[in-house]
Order: C-alpha cells, then structure tokens, then sequence
C-alpha cells in the first residue's frame, strides 16, 4: 500500500518535472530536421536515439509529454465538470430531466467512442481544440453515469433527509451533502480517464487524425515509429514507457487521494 | 466421559493477526451435549460471533486461533483438514446467519438453492431429492411449497426468507445449528415464528442449538442454557432462568438491570391544543406497472387519525410494513399525502406561510434509527448539530455556537464539537442526534425506532436521556417503535399501526393490561423483553 502512494507521488512528480524541464532546456531541438543522422540507435550525443528524419526521440518524448498531458487535462477537466454537473442534476431532479439526459448519453454510448471523436474532429478539422472537445463529449456518457449513480444512492442517505428536516434548500443540500459524498467516485473517474484520454489520443494521433505533424505527441510518435519496429525498436520503446509509466502514476495518485480525501481512513 | 458432549471448546484464544496482536476471545471454555439449546449473550465487540464463526473454522481473514481446541462430535476441529471441515459444515453444523437479505443468493431459485446443499452432502435422485425439499419447506410452514421452488428470494418476506434458511440447514440433518442473531433483522411477530419454528424443529430432531444473541429476552424464552461474554471474556454460565433471575457477575447484573422497565410516575399530560394532529392521513407509494398496464398504487397510510398533545409521549407501534416509519416521515411533511389533513400547532402542512414554514422546521425534529447513516461523514459534530439553526431567525455565529455547545452538553457530549462521526460509537452517535433534534428548542420530536440499533446497555442509557429531556424541556414526541417493551417503559400512549390503519389506541397502561385488539395481543405474546420481565418477576 505505501508503496504504491510512493509510486504514485514519485511517477507523477517525475512526470510534472520532466515537462517543466522541457519549458526550460531540451537537449536538441525537437522539430529540427538532420537528415546525416538518422535512425541512430541510442548513443550518449543523443540518449534515446534519432527518429527517421534525425530528431532527437529524448526531445520530442519531452515536447510531447508536455503535449499529451495538456491535452488529457483539459479533457478530463472538460469531461468531469460537465459530467458531474450534468449527472447531479439528473440525479437529484430525476423526472424528465433525468431521462432526457440518460437518453443522451445512451444515444452516445451506443457508437464507439473512437469512432465518434473520429467523425468529431472530422468536422471540426484535425487540431489540439477538437481533440479535447471529441474526446470530453466521447467521455462525458460514463462520467455522467456514474456521478448519477453515486447521487441517486447518497440521496437517499438518512443525512440528506436530515438536511431536509433542517430546512435547508435543494442547492444548499446538494452542494453540502450530496456533492462531497460522490467525490471519491468522481477521483477515481477522473484519473482512470486520464489514462484513457492519453491512450485515446495516441489511437487518433497513430490514426493520422491526432495532433498534426511536426508537433510530437507520445502518440505519433508511435505512429511514425510502427515501420521501423524490426529495425529500431528503441523508437516505439521511449514513448510506449512514457505512457505506461504515466498512467501508472496517475493511477496510483488517484488512489492515494481518493484515500486522502475519506475520512473515514484512520491515520 | 467427554463422549457425552456434542461439541466441547476448551480455552479457545483468538487474536487479530499482524505485529501487536489483540485479543479478541480470551481463553473460552464450553460445552454442549446433544440436542441441548445454548445462548451466547453479549454486546457488540463481546467476541460472541468470533466465537461461534470459529467453531466450523469460518474466521475472516485478518484473525486468527492461537489457543484451544475444539472438539465436535470426536472429532478435533482445529487440525482438521480443509477438506475434513468442507464434510462438518453443512451436513455436522449448520449455520443460520443475521441477514436473510443476503444470506440467500438472489440470483438462484428456492429450489436450486436448497438442492446445492443436499447435492453436495447426500447422494439422492432429483425426484427424492425434491420431495425432501418440499417436505421441509411444509415444516417451516411456507405456503404452497411446490410454487416456491420456482420463486426466488425477493419475493418472500424477510421473515419467510430465514425460515427458508432454516429449511435449507435443517435438510443436511446436521447435529448442531449455529444461529447468529437470527432474528435481528425481523420484526417482533417474524421473530417469534422463526424462533418458535427452530426450537421445535431442533428439538424434534435431536440437533443442538447455539443461539447467539444481544437480546436477553429472547435467551430467556429459548434457552436451556446460557453464556454471558464481556469484551471477549466469559463472565457467566448456567441455567439460562438461574443466569437472568439471579446474575452472580456485575456485568450481567447490569445487562439485565438495563431491560426496559415500567416506570409508574408520569405526569399527566395537560388537555391543551394538540401540537400535531392527524386527520384522516393517506400516503400512497406508485405501484409496479406492468408494460402494458398502468400502476395502481399502493396505499402505506389509509385514513389514519392521531393527535399528539404538547409534551406527550405517543408511542407508534407496528411490524415491518404496517407504515409507521411512513406516518413519521409524513408528520413532517417528508412525503406528500394522498388524502386527508396533517396539521401543526393547528396549521395545515401544506398552507404554511413561508414564515410559519421556517419555524416549523426548527419546531418539528427527526431523530433517525440508523445513528451511522444520518450523520453526513464528512462533516465535524459542532456543524452537523448546528445545522437545524441555519434557518432560525437571530441567530448569529456565536449564538449559534454557544447553543450547539449547550446542546451537546446536554447529551453528555461536551468537547466533542470538532470530531467526525466515525471517530464515535454507535451510542454516541445516536446522542449527536439527539443534540440535533433538540438544539432549536422543538415543539415536537418525531423518533424513528431510535434505540432498536443500539447495544441494550446503550439502549437504556439513550432512552434515559431522552426521558430526562422531554421532562426537562416539555416536548411532544412520536415514538415509532416496534419492541413493546420499550414502549411501556417511556409512552403515555400507544397507538398500534398494522397495515396503514389503526387497530389500537389508549393509554399505555390500559392497552398493555387489556389489549383489544387481537395483533395487540400477538405483538405483546411475542415480545421478548415482557417474557423475560415476567421471568425476572415470577
């Protein structure tokens, strides 16, 4: 268990830390073309090697980890505040309301999220904007289920009534007992789908839909590393690790919090 | 000579596993020969179901045996083999657990339920084997027992629900049944039935019984003999009558001097103008509908009528299901009514000014049966006291502290303000509660079975409190209840509910010495505590 929130805080502040290095220092430039070194397998000039067109792969995991994770906060910023506004209304008004917005988010759930932002930035047009609004609207159905679900079980709860006897309104009610009782949820959601959302945009991006060339994310970096798998292996390596080593820090983050904020959870 | 006792623990020691190990059981010692009922008493944290749990090998991870043996019918269950205990349990011992909720699975029919265990233990054709199933759901008096193994556990009432558990026990013949507080999550009449039912059966059978229980009322009344454990400690064993009408040890003494009692100086409640009246009151819940069909609905409260007088104690009593917790809600204006009138210090519910509207809701209080779940665990005890006043006029942040502090040194909580809920006992929870209810100064405390969760020695020190409450402060009280002992101990009056209507209402003396109504005279058969009480008394 301790290990685990080790590994979480170490991971995540390792992740923070290597992003505002990247605002500082990179060892080369990332976009910068050098066509006399190409595909050089890792050496100490330049430590996770060169990619077909001689950028440097450090620089470019670098430049993209600032890239790929901006992108999944903003998502998962996006989905979670809509998701959980949208959820507690539905929970706590149910009626109409509530079955207009659970037949919305079945009508979206009923294609592949995918495929959905596929058509979303199809329409938009390719760009870190439409990334984030595809893939929070591909996202928003199960947040908005599952903070539902949370409220429609904590409203019940005899302390909801007990705020009732009080006289308290519904607003006050929701926001001071509803609302802090579903968060543990809510954490557990939101860092779940941002390891989601990381992966989700490496797909699009290894689609060709993602965020356009030369900018790097983890997940054209795959992309463009798929040919030369036999050869330099060492190119899908780096930013495959980024992400795993990302998500597993989140992960573990969310957990530790999730703990953090129960206080039940004896110290 | 030991080949007369069916099971035999002999300094049996639990203790939870990890570095600093703490005892849970120290060293218990008992017998029981065949065929005999034996009671286990104790409150919780008492050890008593550790014990029991550990006697077909059961423990939850996390503790562990260190000490003892365990003998049952010659053989040694502490070095037994998993695969010799998978033999034991079920068709050697049978266990009987609290919550028939949970302890059928839904997802099985009653049939196939009760077939797993005796496939596993007996080898028999299916035509035998459902003619057995059959024949043992007819002795735990299940109506038309053919239909029922085609049903599934939801649509059985709790009461039928354990009675099934026992069938699906009783069908293995085991020699020993182990129910642990079997009946705690029924009413008083379901109660009685199963009890009754596992008594007879058990002793037709010749199976021994371990009754483990925190109610003494119930030991008295099926026990041949009993074991009374304190924090883990046998602190009395005997003949059950000896143990309860004569208790050597201080502990029981206690357990015993803490079942509710008749108490005779009440005073009269003066004939004013009732501060909750009830007219002709209908709440009806929408019923199931059907694809095709529309719902009718049900109807919970059907044209109940009841006044409650200022300072009066009403006691509102009734089985599961017979709406009482519903009347309660609805006197505060908790659930919308379908027909009829609920009027406050003479105002209808509905017709409030917004005014008249604020003042009732500090004027009306709830005080909840679950001390766990009507406390939001996120929020410090001073806040959650403190809330009722929001709304009151005038009142400022340190006025509203100082009320909070005097309210909860009322209930015995001084200090406790800036705790959260789950650094509390049950007990003290429920005295939060109290605090709450009563920090506004109400006109009327509506309480919703607000001991039936807590441990007897708790039970009278909370309902101790809100006697000398309602003395101090003077106010009204509907008392929703369904132990009757409880009731004879702190009402003036007594209304009995049984299937959303009235059936009796009267004084609590009158009704108790001269009950009319035939669910009355069930109700009080069946109480545990008055049995014991007689017991005490003879």
């Amino acid at each position: 268990m301790r290990v685990n929130v080790a590994l979480g805080y170490g991971l995540t502040g390792l992740l923070i830390a290597v992003i505002l290095l990247g605002f500082v220092w990179l060892p080369y430039d990332p976009i910068a073309i050098d066509l006399d070194h190409t595909l050089a397998r890792p050496s100490l000039s330049h430590w996770l090697g060169t990619d077909e067109f001689g950028r440097d792969v450090a620089a470019r995991a670098m430049l993209g980890a600032r890239i790929s994770v901006l992108i999944a906060l903003q998502t998962v910023a996006l989905a979670i505040a809509l998701g959980t506004a949208l959820g507690v209304l539905g929970g706590f008004v149910r009626g109409w309301t509530d079955r207009l917005l659970m037949t919305a988010s079945d009508a979206i759930l009923a294609f592949p999220g995918i495929l959905l932002a596929l058509a979303m930035i199809a329409v938009l047009g390719p760009s870190r904007h439409s990334i984030v609004i595809a893939l929070a609207i591909a996202y928003l159905p199960s947040t908005i289920r599952i903070v539902r679900s949370a409220v429609l079980s904590i409203r019940e709860r005899e302390y909801v009534e007990a705020s009732r006897v009080a006289g308290d309104g519904a607003l006050y009610t929701m926001w001071r007992h509803v609302l802090p009782n579903a968060t543990p949820p809510i954490i557990v959601l939101a860092t779940s789908m941002f390891g989601w959302v990381v992966l989700s945009e490496s797909a699009l991006s290894f689609l060709g839909v993602g965020v356009p060339p030369p900018e790097p994310t983890w997940g054209n970096m795959l992309s463009s590393a798929r040919p030369y798998m036999h050869g330099a292996a060492y190119l899908s390596i780096a930013p495959g690790l980024c992400i795993v080593a990302t998500l597993l820090g989140i992960n573990m983050l969310g957990d530790a919090l999730r703990d953090r904020f129960d206080p039940r959870a004896g110290r | 000579m030991s080949e007369a006792f069916l099971l035999e623990v002999d300094g049996l020691r639990i203790e939870t596993e990890g570095p600093e190990p703490r005892a849970l059981l120290e060293g218990l010692s008992f017998t029981l020969r065949p065929g005999e009922r034996l009671g286990i008493v104790g409150e919780s944290g008492s050890g008593k179901t550790m014990a029991t749990r550990a006697i077909p090998r059961l423990l939850s991870p996390g503790v562990r045996i260190v000490a003892g043996r365990i003998r049952f019918d010659g053989r040694d269950l502490t070095t037994a083999s998993e695969e010799e205990l998978r033999a034991v349990r079920g068709a050697g011992i049978g266990l009987v657990f609290q919550e028939p909720m949970t302890s059928l699975n839904p997802a099985l029919k009653i049939g196939r339920q009760l077939a797993e265990g005796l496939a596993l233990h007996r080898r028999l054709g299916d035509a035998e084997m459902r003619e057995r199933i059959v024949a043992m759901l007819r002795r735990v008096r299940i109506k038309d027992p053919e239909a029922a193994l085609d049903r599934y556990p939801h649509e059985f009432s709790g009461g039928m629900r354990q009675r099934i558990m026992l069938a699906s026990v009783l069908l293995l013949a085991p020699k020993l049944v182990i129910a642990d507080e079997p009946t705690t999550a029924l009413d008083t009449l379901s109660q009685r039935e199963v009890l009754e039912l596992m008594v007879e059966l058990t002793a037709e059978f010749g199976t021994g019984l371990l009754l483990i229980t925190h109610d003494l009322g119930l030991v008295a009344q099926y026990t041949d003999r009993a074991l009374v454990l304190e924090k883990g400690v046998l602190v009395e064993e005997g003949d059950t009558r000896q143990v309860l009408s004569a208790p050597k040890h201080p502990y029981t003494a206690k357990l015993v001097g803490s079942m509710p009692k008749r108490v005779e100086d009440r005073q009269p409640v003066a004939d004013t103008s009732p501060v909750l009246e009830i007219d002709g009151a209908v709440v009806e819940y929408a019923g199931k509908s059907g694809l095709l069909r529309s719902a009718a609905p049900v109807r919970v409260i059907d044209g109940v009528e009841l006044t409650v007088r200022p300072g009066e104690i009403v006691a509102l009593v009734g089985g599961s299901g017979s709406g009482k917790t519903t009347l309660g809600r609805a006197s505060l204006g908790l659930k919308p009514l379908a027909g009829g009138e609920i009027r406050f210090r003479g105002v209808p519910l509905g017709q409030m000014s917004r005014g008249q509207r604020a003042d009732f809701r500090r004027a009306a209080q709830l005080v909840f049966q679950d001390p766990f779940s009507s406390l939001d665990p996120r929020m410090r005890i001073g806040e959650i006291v403190g809330a009722t006043l929001r709304h009151v006029p005038g009142i400022d942040r340190a006025e509203r502290r100082r009320r909070v502090a005097a309210s909860l040194a009322d209930v015995g909580l001084t200090g406790f303000g800036d705790r959260l809920p789950h650094q509390m006992s049950g007990g003290q929870r429920q005295r939060v509660a109290i605090a709450r209810a009563i920090v506004g100064d109400p006109d009327l405390i509506v309480a919703d079975e607000p001991v039936s969760a807590l441990d007897l020695t708790i039970q009278l020190q909370v309902l101790s409190l809100m006697q000398r409450l309602q003395a101090e402060r003077g106010f009204a009280c509907l008392f929703i209840t369904h132990d009757l002992a409880v009731v004879e101990q702190i009402a003036d009056r007594v209304v009995v509910l049984d299937q959303g209507r009235i059936v009796e209402e009267g004084a609590t003396e009158a009704v108790f010495a001269d009950p009319r109504s035939g669910y009355t005279r069930e109700l009080l058969a069946a109480t545990p505590g008055l049995a014991l009480r007689a017991l005490a008394e003879a």
